[in-house]
């Protein structure tokens, strides 16, 4: 799966939790909770749906280092196999 | 037209979903209300004949008054939609009942028209918008839109509430830190084995404490009503979720002492993304006990919360943050949570409220107990 793929599954998962936001105005180093003002529970059903869309199992223990849309991108490509493009 | 909170004083018939001579069961949907902060469905509570209708819809009217009258089975007619009527959520996927109404009254289709609401759902505010776009093209440079209806009228409720709260009840309030280093290492060994989907937040250990230290002083769940306290069997904890599109709603996890920290978070869950969706349930949102209110997420540290009428508290809870703890002459690292709770003076004493948050404190050392 490419960065673009992984980067459009997180949109998609912030389009049912923050329907109101358009993610793509997010900066990549930006903070995701402070952008979109979420909150803890739709963080967690945020991670609860990418682990749904992309099947990428996110210990709790690593919900610290996915603050910002660049981390969230680094993290799901690094556990997904590359598209071999 | 039924109770749908301290601070409904009228709500508008929308519609009828049922006419004179239909058969009704308990249970059964016969009407949409709106309120100040959503369109509800309203049940029927008894079993019978709807005998007559006698509100319009487009009727605002006063809590209290009839809106119809059923002949209930062997009986005399009843009015219909009793004060303890409870509703269904709204279930239509695209727009709200007022939304269809007007859209159907301004000869609006539906299917042209973006729906502004949590999910896409279309809602009044939205059908106005295209009506008036319909009869004349904008002019002007788009410039910032004021409150939406929705909003304002959320915001008069919440005003409501809050002015009644501050002018009637006579607050208190207590604050005490909490060492959390117990319960967060008890939820990171209660979370390793399950799935992302059943994991438990924080917030949930905190209602299950809440819900055991209102068993200890249980003087702090209940309703001041009549000039005197009625503590309430049941824990109602009320948890205060921000919506989206501005305001707050208050639906209830009922019977929370009967809850396990799994069963809270999934109540918790459910309540928020409902709230959050416009599909509560009246018996959510009008029998709280207390409020629970958790501001962390925001980085606050101490909340001073103001009660929701008529109960007679409201606890707050901070972000968990690390500080200095001296602990048997060792300074350490710990971290930690400020628990507050705003009680009502004429229902209990602050001593009553700091054994509340003793308790609290108390459970909290021991999480595998809760």
């Amino acid at each position: 799966m490419t960065e673009t793929e992984v980067r459009q599954a997180i949109f998609d998962a912030l389009g049912q939790i923050a329907p109101e936001a358009d993610p793509r105005k997010i900066r990549p180093e930006e903070n995701l909770r402070e952008a979109l003002d979420i909150d803890s529970f739709d963080f967690l059903n945020l991670l609860i749906g990418l682990h749904q869309r992309l099947g990428v199992q996110i210990p709790e223990a690593d919900y610290g280092q996915l603050t910002t849309l660049s981390a969230l991108v680094r993290y799901l490509s690094s556990k997904l196999p590359a598209s071999g493009m | 037209m039924p109770s749908l909170g301290a601070d409904m004083a009228e709500g508008t018939l929308v519609q009828w979903n049922v006419k004179p001579g239909d058969p009704v069961k308990r249970g059964d949907i016969i009407a949409v209300v709106g309120t100040e902060k959503a369109d509800i469905e309203v049940e029927v509570y008894e079993t019978g004949t709807v005998e007559r209708l006698i509100a319009k819809p487009g009727e605002k009217l006063p809590v209290g008054t009839p809106l119809a009258m059923i002949r209930v089975e062997g009986e005399a007619a009843v009015p219909a939609v009793p004060e303890a009527a409870t509703v269904k959520p709204v279930v239509r996927l695209r727009a709200s009942p007022m939304a269809r109404k007007l859209a159907q009254e301004l000869g609006v289709d539906l299917e042209k028209v973006q729906g502004t609401g949590p999910g896409g759902v279309i809602e009044r505010h939205d059908v106005e918008k295209a009506a008036e776009q319909a009869v004349k093209p904008p002019t002007k440079p788009e410039t910032p839109a004021p409150p939406s209806e929705p909003q304002a009228s959320m915001r008069h409720a919440i005003a409501l509430a809050m002015a009644r709260s501050n002018r009637e009840i006579p607050h208190y309030y207590l604050s005490t830190q909490i060492d959390m280093s117990k319960a967060l290492k008890w939820l990171e060994g209660f979370n390793q084995p399950r799935s992302i989907e059943n994991r438990v937040l924080p917030a949930a250990l905190l209602l299950k404490a809440v819900a055991r230290g209102l068993m200890q002083v249980p003087e702090l769940n209940g309703f001041w009503i009549e000039d005197q306290l009625k503590v309430s069997s049941e824990i109602h904890l009320g948890v205060a979720i921000s919506l989206r599109r501005g305001g707050l709603m208050i639906p209830a996890i009922l019977s929370a002492q009967q809850k396990s920290v799994e069963e809270l978070m999934a109540g918790l869950r459910d309540v928020i993304t409902r709230a959050r969706s416009g599909r509560l349930r009246s018996s959510e949102i009008t029998e709280g006990t207390i409020t629970v209110t958790n501001l962390g997420d925001l980085g606050v540290e101490t909340v001073y919360g103001v009660i929701y009428p008529p109960q007679v508290a409201l606890v707050g809870f901070g972000k968990i943050v690390e500080r200095p703890w001296a602990d048997q002459g060792m300074l350490g690292v710990r971290p930690v949570l400020t628990a507050t709770v705003a009680a009502d003076h004429r229902a209990t004493d602050g001593h009553r409220g700091a054994q509340f948050l003793q308790a609290l404190d108390s459970l909290l050392q021991e999480p595998e107990k809760l």
